[in-house]
């Protein structure tokens, strides 16, 4: 039992991103004085930054008066709770008993293998994190492998690389063509009016639509896909994951005015004018698939 | 007041409280493991089960949490009470056989052999430490963390806690600890480190060949030499 302990105090040292007071602030404004509230408060910083932060906790214990050893134990108690950085992809293979009799050790084997590295371990290139869980309720469907929440049923060895594979493009952007809910627009800035749309850069075969971002104080443009439901990108700034940045219009240079916050991570959602009426919001956290069209 | 019976005596106790107060205030004894007066209950060990109620829907209780019902009937060693004794006692000694504590109970119920995988754990779980820390203390400075088979005690972090008050109290009511303070050879004994060194919430990376969290711990220094 000491063994282990000494194995995560270890970890902790690679687990130190910065951790900003305000943002926890005001994930704890929000559940203020509810003493109740602490997985929600944990969930809440652990969708913001991948994972629980220790500086973060220290802050929840700090300023919301529970002790730092309560705050802790829940934080270690749940699964889904984790205190490392998780990768990009989170690959989940379930070891319940159902799917270990229809050989679900041999498919976790098989992914540790292609991957290099052992369950709740991440991959150094930081794009994988591979966990086990213990039955994921659809027992019938096993050996089961969720990926980035795309749950996979009576997978194969054979099938893995291939899974794999496809979760390093993105399963969204496989889908591009066949699914309905995807759909071109085309927008303009909300400032002047001039439009966004760029022939001259195409990404999933339509034009992209162009903006100017900021980041670290560094300019530089941001293309995205004008396929409502696609989430590709292309910039010419190195931005980590998880980080929140500016949209500005390249025309008139005024810096996107965000009016809400998006509902998934809290990063404010810039809006944008779409041809034909209505307005689409994109959530400015690069990583964060959320955004939405209000048409009117 | 409450009247019950407890090994077909009537008896009447204070409102409020437990079968185990009840039970020991009038001198059956019960043996308990991860209770102690002072503290509050929390039921972990199962060590101090009592059989409540009659005929087919007489059942195992642990008597450190159920509280005294008016008319209860409470039998606190019968041959079922024994039985479930014995086998906690076995599983406790399979899981941590070091403990004075455990050896001398098992010894006690007559228990001569132990059929599970043995093992050797430095703790068994039974939260005292925890509750002594914070409810005597009024520190906080250890708690659980994790849970099911990586459930263990410790500092958030494992890392020096700085609300620690250094008292020594964690360890004190430890059951699991007691051969720590004689290493492995009683007759080499010469401890009491436990009081006056370093408590466990120091850093235990420097700990992670010896029996206890001590630093320096003074038998194990001995033994090295
Ligand atoms: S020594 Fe520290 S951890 Fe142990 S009871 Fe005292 S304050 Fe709590
Ligand atoms: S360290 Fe000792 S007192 Fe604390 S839970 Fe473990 S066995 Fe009980
Ligand atoms: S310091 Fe050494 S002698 Fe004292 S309890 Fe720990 S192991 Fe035993
Ligand atoms: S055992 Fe795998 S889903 Fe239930
Ligand atoms: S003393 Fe009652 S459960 Fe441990």
């Amino acid at each position: 039992m000491k063994q282990e302990a000494f194995a995560s105090s270890s970890d902790r040292v690679e687990a130190c991103e910065d951790v900003d007071v305000t943002n926890i602030l005001r994930i704890l404004d929000k559940h203020n004085e509810d003493r109740g509230g602490l997985i929600a408060i944990l969930e809440e910083i652990q969708a913001e930054y991948g994972y629980l932060p220790e500086e973060a906790l220290r802050i929840v214990s700090d300023r919301s008066r529970r002790s730092l050893v309560d705050v802790y134990g829940v934080a270690t108690f749940y699964r889904s709770f984790s205190l490392k950085p998780r990768g990009k992809h989170l690959v989940c293979a379930c070891l319940g008993t159902a799917c270990h009799v229809r050989g679900a050790p041999r498919i976790a084997e098989e992914l540790e293998r292609q991957l290099g590295i052992k369950p709740g371990e991440t991959t150094p290139d930081k794009e994988f994190t591979l966990e086990t869980v213990n039955c994921l309720g659809a027992c019938a469907l096993g050996p089961v492998v969720v990926i980035d929440g795309h749950y996979f049923s009576k997978v194969k060895k054979s099938r893995i690389s291939q899974l794999l594979d496809e979760a390093r493009k993105g399963f969204d952007s496989a889908e591009i063509g066949k699914d309905k809910r995807i759909f071109p627009i085309s927008v303009s800035c909300p400032h002047c009016n001039r439009s966004l749309m760029d022939e001259t850069f195409v990404i999933d075969g339509y034009p992209s639509i162009k903006v100017n971002i900021t980041h670290n104080h560094e300019e530089g443009w941001l293309r995205l896909s004008c396929l409502y439901g696609s989430y590709n990108t292309a910039t010419e700034l190195d931005i980590p994951g998880n980080t929140v940045v500016k949209f500005h219009c390249p025309h008139c240079g005024v810096e996107i005015p965000c009016t809400s916050d998006c509902s998934m991570c809290r990063a404010p959602m810039a809006p944008m004018l779409v041809d034909g009426g209505g307005v689409v919001r994109i959530c400015s956290r690069r990583g964060c698939k959320n955004h939405m069209l209000d048409l009117v | 007041m409450i009247t019950l019976k407890i090994n077909g005596l009537e008896v009447s106790v204070q409102e409020s409280s437990t079968l185990l107060e009840a039970a020991r205030f009038l001198g059956f004894p019960i043996p308990t493991l991860c209770h102690m007066d002072g503290l509050s209950s929390y039921g972990a060990c199962r060590l101090c089960v009592v059989e409540i109620g009659e005929g087919p829907k007489a059942k195992l209780v642990s008597s450190c949490t159920y509280p005294a019902e008016e008319g209860l009937k409470v039998r606190t060693a019968s041959a079922r009470v024994l039985r479930a004794r014995r086998m906690i006692l076995e599983l406790l000694l399979a899981s941590c056989p070091q403990s004075k504590t455990i050896q001398d109970l098992a010894s006690a119920y007559g228990i001569r052999r132990q059929r599970f995988k043995q093992e050797h754990e430095d703790c068994i779980l039974c939260g005292l430490c925890v509750r002594m820390c914070e409810e005597q203390m009024m520190a906080k400075a250890i708690g659980f963390r994790n849970r099911g088979e990586k459930r263990s005690i410790g500092t958030p972090f494992d890392i020096k806690s700085d609300v620690c008050r250094l008292c020594g109290g964690c360890m004190y009511v430890c059951p699991a600890c007691q051969l720590r303070c004689t290493y492995n050879e009683p007759e080499k004994a010469i401890c009491g480190g436990c009081a006056n060194l370093t408590p466990p919430c120091i850093e235990k990376e420097h700990f992670d060949d010896m029996m206890c969290y001590m630093d320096p711990c003074v038998a194990c220094e001995i033994k090295k030499d």
